[in-house]
This record gives C-alpha cells, sequence and structure tokens, in this order.
C-alpha cells in the first residue's frame, strides 16, 4: 500500500526570518531560540477539510456581500484570480482561500482601526472560497487603498490583500500578503522587506492581466499561491518506513 | 547547464497583521458578514471523550500579553484519529478537529471548548502522546509559529513521546506541558505561549 508522505522542507532562506529589526513589532514577538525541525508525521500531514457547506457562494464577491441592496463599494473594481498549486506543480483543489483588505481609502474595519479614511458601508473587506478541482479561485472586490501604520513616522503600506491559505496538511498552512504590479510603495515597505530574497518578493506581486480583466466592468489580477510539495509515494519516503 | 528541476517555490509568508480577525473571525472585528464563521466548534455534539477547555495567553518579549493574536488548533478525537481522509478510521459525526481562538483585546486571554485528545500515530509505527497542535499568527509574526500542547496527567505518554524527546534540553519540555486543573466542575488546561525571552516556549519547523 502506497501512502502519502511528508511535505518537503520549508526553505526558510525563502521566507522572511522571525526577527526582522525594520519591521519594528517583530523585535519583541520573534523567538531567540532556532526552531526544532520535525519530519512529517499525521499531526503535521493531515489538516482541516472545508466543504461547500462550509461557506455560501457570495463569499467570493467583496462587491456584493456587504453592501446594501442596489448599492455597492466605492473603488476600482478588481478580480483577483489564480491557482493554487503545490511546489511539484500540481493544482490544490477544494482548498479554502479566505482573504481580508482595506477599503479603497485604505481603511480598515475593524474596532482598532482609527485611521482618518472613512469607512464604505458597503464594504465589508473580507471573502473566501474554495478552489476548484483545477485549484483554481477567483475573488471580486475593489482594490484597496495604501495607508500609513506606526513603522516610522512616515511608513506607508502598499495597496496589499492579505490571503490566508489551508492545503491538505496542517504543515502547508500559510498566510501572506497580495501586492499590485507598479506600485512604488511595494519596495520601501519594511513588511515587504522583511522577505530577503527579492525573487520571492516578485513572487507576491500580482499582475495585471488584461486577458481576464472583464470589459467596461473590472480589471484583473493574476495571483498564482504555491504551496509545500509533498514527496511522491516511493517507498523509501514513507512516513513509516525507516 | 544542467537540466532544470523545475519546482516551483512555495509563496513566501507575510505577517497576519493586526487586523487577522476581518478575514478570520469578523465578528471579533467588530461586524457580521458570513453566515457561520469558521472554526468556533472544534469537536461538535457528538464527540466521545471528557471535554476541556484550554485557556491561555501568549506572551511577547517585553512579558506582555499579545492582545491581537490568532491561533489555530488541530488535533485528533479522544481516540487519536484525525478528521482527514487521509486517516483511515473514522470520527464522530461533527467532530472537526480544527478550531480559531482569538483573544480578548483587552487582556490577550485566549480559551477553546474541546475534548482532550487521545494517543495519535506517529512516525515508524509509533504513537504520539496526547497533544493538540497550535499555529500562532499576529502582527510581528513574520512565518505562522507551530508548537504542541501535551498535558501533565500524561507523564508516561510524554515521556516516550518522540517529539518532546526529540528536544534536547529537558527543561524546554516544560514549556509544551498544559496544567490541569477544575473550575465549576469543568476541566480546565492553562497553556501560556511564551513568544521570547526567558522560559521561551518551544516552537518547531514542522
Ligand atoms: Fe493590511
Amino acid at each position: 500500500m502506497l501512502k502519502p508522505a511528508e511535505f518537503y522542507q520549508r526553505d526558510r532562506e525563502w521566507h522572511p526570518p522571525a526577527l526582522t529589526p525594520d519591521y519594528k513589532t517583530s523585535v519583541s514577538r520573534s523567538p531567540q531560540y532556532a526552531l526544532i525541525s520535525l519530519q512529517g508525521s499525521p499531526s503535521e500531514i493531515t489538516g482541516p477539510v472545508f466543504g461547500q457547506n462550509d461557506i455560501d457562494p457570495v463569499d467570493n464577491d467583496l462587491i456584493k456581500n456587504y453592501a446594501q441592496p442596489g448599492e455597492g463599494p466605492i473603488g476600482e473594481r478588481i478580480i483577483l484570480h489564480g491557482r493554487v498549486l503545490d511546489e511539484n506543480g500540481r493544482p490544490v483543489p477544494g482548498t479554502l482561500v479566505e482573504l481580508w483588505q482595506a477599503n479603497a481609502g485604505g481603511r480598515y474595519r475593524h474596532k482598532k482601526d482609527t485611521y482618518l479614511a472613512p469607512i464604505d458601508l458597503n464594504f465589508g473587506g473580507c471573502g473566501r472560497t474554495l478552489t476548484d478541482e483545477n485549484g483554481y479561485y477567483y475573488f471580486r472586490t475593489v482594490k484597496p487603498g495604501a495607508y500609513p501604520w506606526r513603522n516610522w513616522v512616515n511608513s506607508w503600506r502598499p495597496a496589499h490583500i492579505h490571503m490566508s491559505i489551508f492545503g491538505s496538511g496542517f504543515a502547508q498552512r500559510l498566510i501572506t500578503q497580495c501586492y499590485f504590479e507598479g506600485d512604488p510603495l511595494i519596495h520601501k515597505c519594511p513588511i515587504v522587506n522583511t522577505i530577503p530574497d527579492p525573487d520571492a518578493i516578485d513572487q507576491l506581486i500580482a499582475r495585471l492581466d488584461m486577458n481576464a480583466t472583464i470589459p467596461l466592468d473590472s480589471i484583473a489580477y493574476k495571483f498564482d499561491i504555491v504551496l509545500r510539495g509533498r514527496r511522491s509515494t516511493l517507498f523509501e519516503n514513507r512516513l513509516e518506513g525507516n | 547547464m544542467p537540466q532544470e528541476l523545475n519546482y516551483l517555490k512555495e509563496t513566501p509568508s507575510q505577517t497576519a497583521g493586526p487586523y487577522v480577525h476581518i478575514g478570520l473571525a469578523p465578528g471579533a472585528a467588530g461586524f457580521d458578514i458570513y453566515k457561520q464563521e469558521l472554526g468556533w466548534d472544534i469537536a461538535g455534539p457528538n464527540a466521545k471523550g471528557e471535554r476541556i477547555r484550554v485557556e491561555g495567553v501568549v506572551v511577547d518579549g517585553t512579558g506582555s500579553p499579545v492582545k491581537d493574536v490568532l491561533l489555530e488548533a488541530w488535533q485528533a478525537n479522544s481516540e487519536g484519529v484525525f478528521a482527514h481522509p487521509e486517516d483511515s478510521r473514522d470520527v464522530e459525526n461533527g467532530f472537526r478537529g480544527w478550531g480559531r481562538v482569538i483573544t480578548d483585546f483587552e487582556t490577550g486571554e485566549w480559551g477553546f471548548d474541546t475534548v482532550k485528545p487521545g494517543a495519535s500515530p506517529a512516525r515508524g509505527g509509533t504513537l504520539a502522546a496526547p497533544h493538540i497542535n497550535l499555529w500562532v499568527v499576529a502582527r510581528g509574526i513574520n512565518v505562522g509559529l507551530n508548537t504542541r500542547l501535551y498535558f501533565d496527567d500524561e507523564p508516561e505518554a510524554n515521556a516516550k513521546d518522540a517529539v518532546l524527546n526529540l528536544i534536547e534540553w529537558e527543561k524546554r519540555r516544560a514549556t509544551l506541558i498544559a496544567k490541569r486543573s477544575e473550575r465549576d466542575g469543568k476541566v480546565l488546561y492553562r497553556f501560556d505561549i511564551k513568544i521570547q525571552g526567558e522560559d521561551e516556549t518551544v516552537f518547531f519547523d514542522i
């Protein structure tokens, strides 16, 4: 019997390190001891499973999912779409993708956000969907605005959408942020720059996708997400094997 | 040039930021949007085993509570079975084994209700001591932190657990052991997580 095996080791040099002093909050929230590396076991290679019963079809439409009837949020209408793949290039079907973002003025609907840009009465700012059998997902939303934050006196976040992805195992769990091609704030951002490798930063920048743009309606951006891949089911890689 | 391997690179992680609740627990951010939020009921109504509550606080390197943290829990049921297609055994109807936990914004205290997991399969045909896998994200945490919660009333199983034994420094193992007590007749485990500093919790690269 061939059993699925563990995930490829996470490339910790591709991800940001824990301690990134230019992103000040990380200084007191970064472990000082080394992480203990574990080989995969069922605790790591399994994870929660979600189905269509967990979500609502409108959940991926941020233009509609909090709007008053007949109204909609202010801002640039966009489609954000792409595929969830693993490191082997295989689609990850049926996985939960959740996102959250500021409104077009850069304000979050959160009781802790006090930025002076106004709340948009017709915009909640969160959505979720399951990838289809090809790993494909899409959202409709408005492009978020840049906003200031307390790091240096004059720090601004580039326009971004926060994304949360599950995969099939708890070891694939990932939260990241999607940026937009051409934004001059991207490379000035201390949070973006926690990532040491410029190619890894590029992987977080969604591209304008004219082919997916809906004429006279919405501009599209394409953002593919890659989760950790798994070893093939070769017997020498079996979880049980030793 | 030798052949290309053509693997893709994993999408790099970024901090969940201070407003993670909007996406993952909008009720906590202060608004209702979804018909149902996910992750508030870990065990479901039909789960067998002992009902427990787990409480704690996440503390930063200055000793202050981290008030904007979000945790996720992943565990087996009381018989050590994960609610996942790769575990060939069945779980009780409604048992998911996964939950989302947010803090009180004023105190940083968090808590969740579940059932105590059983010993679950580990590598090489062995059993892992009962444990709950935890994933911790917050502003200032660039890559989510993975840890495990074990139970102080399982000393024999803990002593044999391969993951606990992998931690070279015995005194650090204690950071993963939750302490049992009772409150109003209910079983309570306390599990504080120290991100940095003295008695720093053991975190895993899984
Ligand atoms: Fe943000």
